[in-house]
């Protein structure tokens, strides 16, 4: 697991530019499921086929991950960018930058008054170039840069980058390995530009027209420092969506979820996140509507380049998973 | 000339009748099939001479404008914008209101009467008025319904034999360039789709591209060029006369990176000047069209224009032909 997991964070994601990572879960769920396709927006769907007239259930989780993409680059060959989804510019001070073609840049801000006045149109990279053809000839504008930092596991708790929502493709294809007999047909999506409102799920789910939906993602906790209330922490099970920004869950698959853990023993958490969407959105608006929930991951610092979760928490959401496929839909 | 027509033309969102009327007049063109949907969007279609791919080529109609909203006792009018406008740009400028093209003044509080504090901040939207010359509120009324719209009384001009100014270049420059591409002939299937309600949410391409459902589309924008003083080179977004800006991304969506590619192909080849849209900032109908569905592949070609959202904005010819080009040469690919 902690492989698999230090693979897709450490793979290259940002949103719109998903191939690198795309090509590595392929190559890693291709022999689990009976076909693999990837669509117009680059969201790759695996597929396990169901006995004729089966429920057909959609699993989301993306694989996009935030970063920058490149606006303008100087005379001395220093690059201006604007953010990839949410980026904070406190966040990028004293980071790094990997371009898809491994160049690495740091982040570097103008001179200021007070750090209140620190933007991201005040920063810039630096790829060590000493003129604008030097900078050229590595990077070009519109090309898109990801956080540079390795993956740690310590003890349970593990520390790495894009573990939003890597961490949930990694539910995702070991929920596929472990899933046997499903009596549906069960569609695994790794979609894309989740991080730039929730785009690639929405043409997937227009596309495969599923009976129901699930979204797989990390969501925030309550459990630090005087944190922001939320009733969820690292470390104790599974969280079961209720609400986020973009959805409200069905109660369908909500309750299918709290009873399929309560009768499983399955550790589960109830989360109610108050800033924040998944892909549940767009997937429960989709034609006519498709009832749809959420199984979440407790995450701390996200979109952070240390980003925190727990594997005991990250095994019972597979459990959970797989535990709720193999069994009746309402 | 055309593009004066068209800048001149009222269409502020919602409200488009006045320049559909005009589209669809100069759209009819040997071989073109003229549709009008729903929501009011114009899809001109024109058949390929091999059944190639049905490429949609997008530009919308409408226009930042006002909508009246009240009448007061006195005759004049409370209005409201209609998409994003600069509420600064307003004062003491002219405008025409309704399908009469009543001709109005948005008036203010005089500087004689202002306090010093008033002095230093910008009107709010209800300090500000358009005044008909109504002497009363039934006269007012009579003349202009509560939801009629207004736009700005901007004549069209040309500053010099390059450099062009008028209301509405946002985006009847794409408007004009999609009418250029019907004179020619093509192997794929062109529908040039000139939408409706861009300005208030990218609305009507929402449902043209549903509609027409096309195996790839192009946007033609007039964006936004702040190559002026007080803005850092890194920020000028685009710079009018450097050629068509094409979009690594904005708000509303990254563009198909393949097309992106075919077009700066084309440009490379055919030696046509282009540049980037150096800001993510602001959102195309290329966000809708390219969710639609299972997922359309999607291209956003700009003209850089000066002053958008506002009664003047300043293009160049020269860009707007090379604009032409590029959409030409890219067709004609497919």
């Amino acid at each position: 697991m902690e492989k698999m997991v230090k693979q897709l964070v450490e793979a290259y994601g940002p949103a719109g530019e998903e191939q690198q990572v795309a090509s590595h879960i392929k190559d890693v769920i291709e022999p689990l499921v009976d076909r693999v396709s990837v669509d117009e927006l680059g969201n790759v769907i695996a597929i396990k086929e169901g006995p004729a007239g089966a429920k057909k259930i959609m699993l989301a989780a993306h694989m996009d991950e935030i970063g920058v993409i490149v606006t303008d680059i100087d005379d001395a060959g220093f690059l201006r960018f604007a953010n990839i989804g949410g980026v904070s510019p406190f966040t990028l001070i004293g980071q790094r930058v990997r371009f898809a073609d491994g160049t690495v840049g740091v982040f570097g801000y103008e001179k200021l008054d007070g750090m209140k006045d620190l933007k991201l149109n005040k920063m810039y990279v630096d790829i060590g170039a000493t003129s604008r053809e030097e900078a050229e000839a590595k990077v070009g504008i519109g090309d898109k840069g990801v956080y540079h930092r390795e993956f740690i596991g310590q003890g349970q708790r593990v520390i790495a980058k894009s573990l939003d929502n890597r961490i949930g493709c990694a539910v995702l294809i070991e929920a596929a390995r472990r899933l046997e007999n499903s009596p549906h047909e069960v569609y695994f999506v790794f979609t894309a530009q989740e991080e730039v409102g929730l785009r690639g799920a929405r043409t997937a789910a227009y596309s495969l027209d599923p009976d129901y939906g699930i979204a797989v993602d990390v969501t925030d906790t309550g459990d630090t420092p005087e944190a922001r209330r939320m009733a969820v922490s690292l470390g104790k099970g599974a969280a079961i969506k209720v609400k986020d920004s973009t959805i409200i869950s069905h109660p369908l698959i909500k309750d299918l979820l709290v009873n399929t853990a309560k009768t499983k023993g399955i550790p589960y958490q109830m989360e109610v996140l108050e800033r924040g969407g998944t892909d549940a959105g767009p997937i429960h608006l989709t034609r006519s509507g498709v009832p749809t929930g959420a199984v979440s991951i407790p995450c701390r610092y996200i979109h952070t380049p240390s980003e925190m979760v727990d594997l005991r928490d990250v095994e019972n959401c597979i459990q959970l998973l797989v535990a709720t496929l193999e069994g009746p839909l309402p | 000339m055309l593009l004066a027509r068209l800048s001149e033309a009222a269409g502020v969102s919602s409200q488009e009748t006045e320049i559909r009327g005009l589209v669809k007049t100069e759209a009819a063109k040997p071989g073109v099939e003229i549709q009008t949907d729903a929501l009011g969007n114009v899809m001109a279609y024109k058949r390929g001479r091999k059944n190639g791919p049905t490429i949609m080529v997008a530009a919308h109609m409408d226009e930042v404008g006002l909508m009246v909203v009240g009448v007061e006792n006195s005759g004049l009018l409370r209005f409201k914008p209609v998409g994003g406008i600069d509420r600064r740009v307003l004062v003491a400028k002219e405008v025409l209101v309704g399908p009469d093209r009543i001709p109005g003044v948005i008036g203010s509080k005089p500087i004689h009467l202002q306090k010093r504090n008033e002095r230093n901040t910008p009107l709010e939207w209800n300090e500000l008025y358009i005044d008909i010359g109504a002497r009363n509120k039934d006269e007012a009324e009579k003349l202009v319904p509560i939801g009629t719209t207004a736009i700005f009384a901007t004549t069209f001009e040309s500053l010099s034999d390059e450099i062009i100014m008028g209301k509405a270049f946002d985006d009847r420059v794409g408007c004009y360039v999609l009418l250029e591409l019907l004179d020619e002939e093509y192997d794929c299937n062109l529908v040039c789709a000139f939408t409706v309600q861009e300005e208030v949410g990218l609305r009507g391409a929402s449902v043209a591209a549903y509609g027409v459902n096309p195996d790839l589309a192009l946007v033609i924008e007039g964006t936004t060029a702040s190559d002026v003083p007080g803005v850092p080179s890194h920020a000028h977004a685009t710079t009018v006369g450097k050629g068509p800006a094409l979009t690594v991304m904005d708000r509303a969506t990254i563009p198909a990176p393949a097309l992106v590619e075919m077009l700066k192909d084309v440009a490379a080849q055919e030696s046509i000047p282009t540049q980037f849209r150096r800001a993510t900032t602001g959102g195309t109908d290329a966000g809708v069209i390219r969710l639609t569905k299972g997922g359309i592949p999607v291209a956003g070609v700009s003209v850089p224009c000066r002053y958008i959202h506002s009664p003047a904005s300043v293009a160049s010819l020269r860009d707007i032909e090379a604009t032409i080009r590029l959409v030409k040469g890219f067709l004609q690919r497919y």
